[in-house]
């Protein structure tokens, strides 16, 4: 069985008034049908822009990214991004930020009942019913994101991209939308790829981490699998050998092995 | 785990508070007649200094032109020469003897239609012109000159092109409030949020998609700023070029008076202008705040 998405010796670099810096280099990675996946690395290492190409809202210099054996180069609603900062419309409300979603991509398949079904079931899935008629201002900041995973759910992905998802809220919050994120990849069986800079995160959350060394020309260091059994408790975990043991190999990578030099140029 | 039995043997229970809690009652609601005279503070405290200011403005303009050798009338001259004018807004004698609140009205049809054309125009331009890289290397400096050519001097020019006089004021009202409606949608779409325009790729959203779902409710704000800017000038435009091809609008009305001598006629004329000016400014003003309202909360 071939990969379901294949990251096929992919080159990124950038191009500024002549100068070329290369971002990422030779990146080859593949991911099973219902993986959960992080990508962790420093800042500047280019993780953020490797879920760009991924979701294809930017072109890999050289190497393909091949979902079920196709090329994919233009962004589309079966790679859905749950963006950092929610990136939610302001002057919709939590329903019809969904319905922009759900009607562009089931508007010929579903019937309008069967739509609004969907949506609130997607709303059902993040516990955010409630609040169909709020508008994102009004809302805490990790309930838009909770929203903004339900949009990025409501269009079906075949595979769903989280850039930082939980970066902008407190560690509380965050741990509430990490067992949320947990609980639906559960029960969706979604393939899942997060990027992260939080070491608890990826460990508590993903089958295997990706490790990227520092940039120019970052690459995967490392690919850590991360062999807990589902489902999974913090608290339990928070003394299990296993998850230590993973815990310090990614710590080990990122602070000895890979420091962050800051302005290393 | 041992989290639980911590917890268990940590926590003390608290003693009983020594008496019980007391009830302190809020003070009764402050009647409304305290209301009413509170509002009624709040209405003069307003208004009282516009009040006072404009009176102070009278008497010294009533003070400054009330010798007999001077060349303006004093607002006394004014209440009584123009008393039909300012009593009865809508009287109606035949064709060219109507009341101002009619003049203005027909004025404001005309701004109703040269704005509505510039509004339509210029937001679709001025999304080609923030959309499109080329687009704003091609268009903007013409405008940017363009802009600054004064309404009046256009009217010739329309004249001989519209060989009429209604359809010239029309257009020096569209291309006297279309330049700032271009140039501030232009930069409402160019800052639309990157994060916005990447939902809308990841949805697929075709070019009028994103127009109407995207792009006009992000750049609301600043097509707003522009309308508001667009219907003031209009307005300003209109009684000048009113003023030159005729009718029975406001500036035919002013134009009208001077030929004929009646400075007093003017001055309520002028007020009228003033007035439904600042009404169309905060017309526009409450729509938008009104059409916008969320857009700018992050």
């Amino acid at each position: 069985m071939t990969a379901y998405l294949k990251l096929d010796h992919i080159d990124k670099s950038f191009a500024r008034g002549g100068q070329v810096s290369e971002v990422l280099k030779d990146i080859r990675l593949t991911i099973d049908k219902g993986e959960f996946v992080s990508i962790i690395g420093h800042s500047g290492c280019g993780k953020s822009t490797l879920l760009n190409l991924i979701a294809g809202l930017t072109k890999v210099s050289a190497g393909a990214v091949l979902l079920e054996d196709k090329e994919v180069d233009s962004p589309g609603p079966e790679r859905a991004v749950v963006f950092q900062n929610h990136s939610l419309l302001p002057w919709l409300t939590v329903y019809e930020n969904i319905n922009l979603a759900v009607s562009k991509v089931f508007g010929r398949t579903k019937s309008k009942a069967e739509r609004h079904d969907w949506i609130m079931r997607n709303l059902d899935l993040v516990q955010m019913a409630h609040a169909r008629d709020k508008r994102p201002a009004e809302i805490s900041g990790g309930m838009k994101q909770r929203v903004g995973i339900a949009r990025a759910l409501a269009m079906e992905p075949k595979i769903l991209l989280l850039d930082e998802p939980f970066g902008a809220l407190d560690a509380l919050t965050r741990a509430h939308l990490q067992d949320a994120v947990m609980d639906i990849h559960s029960r969706l069986g979604s393939t899942t790829i997060m990027i992260t800079h939080d070491v608890d995160e990826a460990v508590l959350l993903s089958d295997r981490i990706v490790m990227m060394t520092n940039g120019p020309a970052a690459t995967i260091g490392e690919v850590l699998a991360v062999p807990l059994a589902r489902p999974r408790r913090r608290v339990e975990l928070s003394s299990d050998r296993t998850f230590l043991r993973c815990r310090e190999a990614v710590l080990k990578f990122l602070y000895e092995r890979h420091r962050f030099v800051e302005a290393a140029e | 785990m041992s989290i639980q039995t911590i917890e268990d043997s940590k926590v003390k229970t608290f003693p009983a508070p020594a008496k019980p809690a007391e009830v302190i009652a809020f003070t009764a609601k402050t009647k409304p007649r305290f209301d009413a005279v509170a509002i009624a503070g709040k209405l003069a405290s307003a208004l009282m200094p516009p009040i006072i200011v404009i009176a102070l403005m009278l008497v010294v303009w009533q003070i400054a032109c009330s010798s007999p050798t001077s060349s303006l009338p004093p607002p006394s001259q004014v209440w009584n020469e123009a008393y039909d004018l300012i009593a009865h807004p809508f009287f109606d004698n035949g064709p060219q003897d109507i009341g101002l609140a009619w003049r203005v009205l027909i004025s404001l049809q005309r701004v109703a239609i040269g704005f509505g054309l510039a509004a339509i125009v210029g937001v679709a331009l001025g999304a080609l012109v923030g959309q499109s890289i080329w687009a704003m290397r091609g268009l903007d400096p013409v405008f940017q000159i363009l802009r600054t050519v004064p309404p009046l001097a256009w009217l010739p020019l329309s004249l001989a092109a519209f060989r009429d006089s209604s359809p010239s004021a029309l257009f020096v009202i569209f291309i006297t409030s279309i330049w700032p409606i271009i140039i501030n949608t232009a930069v409402g779409v160019r800052n639309i949020p990157e994060d916005y325009r990447n939902v809308s790729r990841i949805l697929r959203l075709n070019q009028f998609e994103f127009f109407v779902k995207i792009m006009v409710p992000a750049a609301a704000p600043y097509i707003f700023t522009g309308l508001r800017i667009g219907i003031g000038l209009s307005w300003l435009a209109i009684v000048a070029a009113e003023m030159l091809t005729g009718g029975v609008g406001i500036g035919f009305f002013i134009w009208d008076a001077w030929n004929s001598s009646r400075l007093p006629d003017i001055i309520v004329a002028l007020a009228y202008i003033g007035v439904t000016g600042f009404c169309l400014d905060r017309l526009v003003a409450a729509v938008g705040a009104f059409v916008t309202r969320g857009t700018t909360a992050k």
